[in-house]
């Protein structure tokens, strides 16, 4: 094998009474990489987290950290720590007894374990909630007892179950950031598990897309988003138009796929033949909108605004083509008042590049 | 407006009616109580604590009946005595309840109304009954004297200094106890279920995940937890015990002490009230403070949870 990687998932299975809920599984994960599993609820995204873990034993398939198999190693020699869901924070413990409750296990001298709980209260900056009960904390700073918790013990890998989840919108971009950088400082490797697919695109340094028990695509956040592998991943990671079509032209420098409403003209080629099913993937922010036609033949569909919504930066409109399909665009709103110049009921030109689209054939 | 109004009249009801309940039943009662236990035998009849002599009101009241208590080395011992079995019993209790709570709130939840169910079933039968039915199992030839026999316990017993001589299990310390435990081990498991039941289990799962073994994790996170259903079963078992007569009675030997039996004495043997009363009294003090102690916790509980 030579250079193998840190953590290996092998084909690993997982058999709830003739249920899959991780089948066939195989992911290879380097050190310092913080991966997410990302993938809707009940995708076996969790459960492969608690296989990792030690809470779930594996039917089949080997999971190898460091070159050794996990089911060799008993529980309390295993080099991995895991932050739970909405925390499990012990409730009768303080913030400082919760950091040490690990160390303590490990008949650690006592001044060792106040000189790591000590440094773990500083890299989380909670130094002055040592001695709280947990239900003394906001959400945000409990976030934070529990990651210090999860790394006082110095794992070689950690992993997240829904680390932001419990908290609000505002306070979840804020601690994504800090929960990198916290992790990025101590260097552990990570595997997280997440649905929420901006968490996975800000936080990881690449993504496994989960469904039903299979990795459908294993990729960084920007392959995961302008190359999808199939539909699903295209509609799971962001907005996606998706619309059907029969390839009618195939070159090698281009493709030409005729829709309901519309003709694409794809500026690379793909691996196909004419005639074949196909379906063409269109994010809403790569498609300009105008209120007269646009110069040329490809790329291009017009249909009545049926919704729009304006955010400030962008406006979203949602456009109604012949077909009855909805297309979502995104526009920013490079100028201060361009939103109005398109309004519900009118009709409308969409039109995009021919770099824009993704051909998927699964 | 008029909804506020009604409204606040709903709550004084909701919360008047149980208040009213303890004043009738249980304040006026006890204040009766008090009122004898500081007045003066007249023949039949209690003196009056208030007379009017000449245009002046006279208070009197009769503290040596305290005061006998006090100095009788008999009472002392008795309320000695009666907290020693209510300890006991609720040592027991704990040591049989806690298990048994613990693997019902851990059984698989489809079986978990059935067990609740069985533990409650005693209460379908008179209490007396069940009492009296220890008499008979406890007698020579009752099935469980000749296990014990059998076993050779009762010669352990007997050192213990829990019966007198082997052979010899009823009205002993021994049966009185195995009645207390056996009346009141339900007063301690549903308490003990209830809370135990209510335990987050990733909690141990993050014991675990932190390199404590099951055992550890019992210790430092399930018994920490369970606190309040703890206190909560011990003072259910424990309060009533203490004034506990009818098990006693049954079961309990000539030798062995309770309040409730010196009560009863006082009150129908010797026709002394007053003393029964000051008897009375003393017991409601002796338990008002584990109750406080009680309600400390259980608000600290609540906090805790919140």
């Amino acid at each position: 094998m030579g250079a193998s990687s840190f953590l290996q998932i092998q084909n690993v299975v997982k058999d709830f009474d003739g249920y899959k809920a991780v089948n066939n599984v195989s992911i290879d994960i380097e050190k310092g990489e913080i991966f997410a599993l990302l993938g809707p609820s009940g995708c076996g995204k969790s459960t492969l987290l608690r296989m990792l873990g030690g809470f779930e034993t594996v039917t089949s398939g080997r999971i190898l950290l460091n070159g050794k198999d996990l089911a060799d190693l008993p529980p309390y020699d295993c080099p991995i720590n895991m932050m739970f869901q909405s925390y499990a924070l012990f409730p009768h413990l303080t913030v400082w007894d919760n950091i040490a409750f690990g160390l303590r296990r490990e008949k650690m001298p006592k001044d060792k374990i106040a000189e790591q709980v000590e440094a773990m209260l500083k890299l989380t900056q909670l130094g002055k909630f040592a001695k709280r009960k947990p239900h003394q904390l906001s959400g945000g700073q409990q976030q934070r007892v529990a990651l210090a918790r999860s790394l006082a013990k110095k794992p070689q890998l950690l992993l997240l179950d829904e680390p932001l989840g419990a908290l609000d919108k505002k306070l979840r971009e804020e601690t994504q950031i800090e929960l990198v950088n916290i992790i990025e400082n101590v260097g552990v490797t990570c595997v997280m598990v997440t649905h929420d697919q901006e968490e996975a695109m800000t936080m990881s340094t690449r993504i496994g897309v989960m469904s039903a028990g299979q990795i459908l695509q294993i990729g960084t956040p920007s392959e995961m988003y302008e190359t999808p592998a199939n539909r699903f991943v295209a509609g799971f990671v962001g907005n996606v138009n998706l619309m059907e079509g029969v390839l009618s032209h195939d070159a090698p420098d281009h493709v030409i796929i005729d829709c309901a409403d519309c003709k694409h003209y794809v500026g690379h080629g793909i691996t196909g033949t004419e005639g074949m099913d196909v379906t063409v993937a269109l994010r809403p922010e790569k498609i300009r909108i105008s209120a007269t036609k646009p110069e040329g033949e490809h790329n291009m569909a017009s249909g009545k605004v049926k919704e729009k919504a304006y955010f400030g930066a962008w406006t979203v409109y949602r456009i109604e083509l012949p077909s009855g399909m909805i297309l979502k665009v995104n526009e920013s709103n490079t100028e201060r008042h361009a939103e109005d110049a398109l309004t519900w009921g009118d009709t409308a030109w969409a039109s995009w590049s021919p770099s824009a689209q993704v051909v998927l054939t699964a | 407006m008029s909804r506020g109004k009604s409204s606040r009249t709903g709550r004084f009801a909701v919360i008047g009616v149980p208040y009213l309940w303890l004043i009738v039943f249980f304040l006026l009662p006890f204040l009766v109580i008090l009122k004898i236990s500081l007045s003066e035998m007249e023949g039949v009849a209690f003196g009056n604590l208030l007379t009017w002599k000449e245009g002046v009101m006279q208070l009197t009241l009769k503290f040596s009946n305290y005061l006998f208590i006090v100095q009788d080395e008999l009472y002392f011992k008795t309320y000695l005595s009666s907290v020693r079995y209510a300890a006991v019993t609720t040592v027991i209790c704990l040591a049989i309840g806690y298990p048994f709570a613990y693997f019902m709130a851990r059984a698989e939840k489809r079986f978990q109304p059935v067990l609740l169910m069985l533990v409650m079933l005693p209460f379908w039968t008179s209490f007396l009954l069940r009492v009296y039915a220890w008499k008979g199992l406890l007698s020579e030839h009752g099935w469980v004297y000749n296990i014990i026999v059998f076993l050779g316990l009762d010669h352990v017993l007997a050192v213990a200094g829990l019966i007198s001589a082997p052979g010899q299990l009823m009205n002993t310390s021994f049966s009185l106890s195995v009645g207390m435990v056996y009346t009141y081990l339900p007063f301690m498991i549903l308490p003990l279920y209830a809370n135990l039941s209510k335990m987050d289990l990733r909690l141990l799962e993050a014991a675990a995940d932190l390199g404590a073994n099951p055992w550890v994790a019992f210790w430092t996170v399930t018994v920490p937890l369970s606190k309040a259903g703890i206190i909560a079963g011990s003072m259910l078992v424990f309060i009533p015990c203490i004034g506990e007569y009818v098990i006693p009675e049954l079961l309990g030997g000539p030798e062995t002490l309770m309040i409730g039996r010196v009560m009863w004495d006082e009150f129908f043997s010797n026709n002394d009230w007053p003393i029964a009363s000051t008897v009375a009294v003393v017991m409601v003090l002796l338990i008002i403070v584990p109750l406080a102690i009680f309600n400390k916790y259980e608000a600290e509980a609540q906090e805790g949870s919140r």
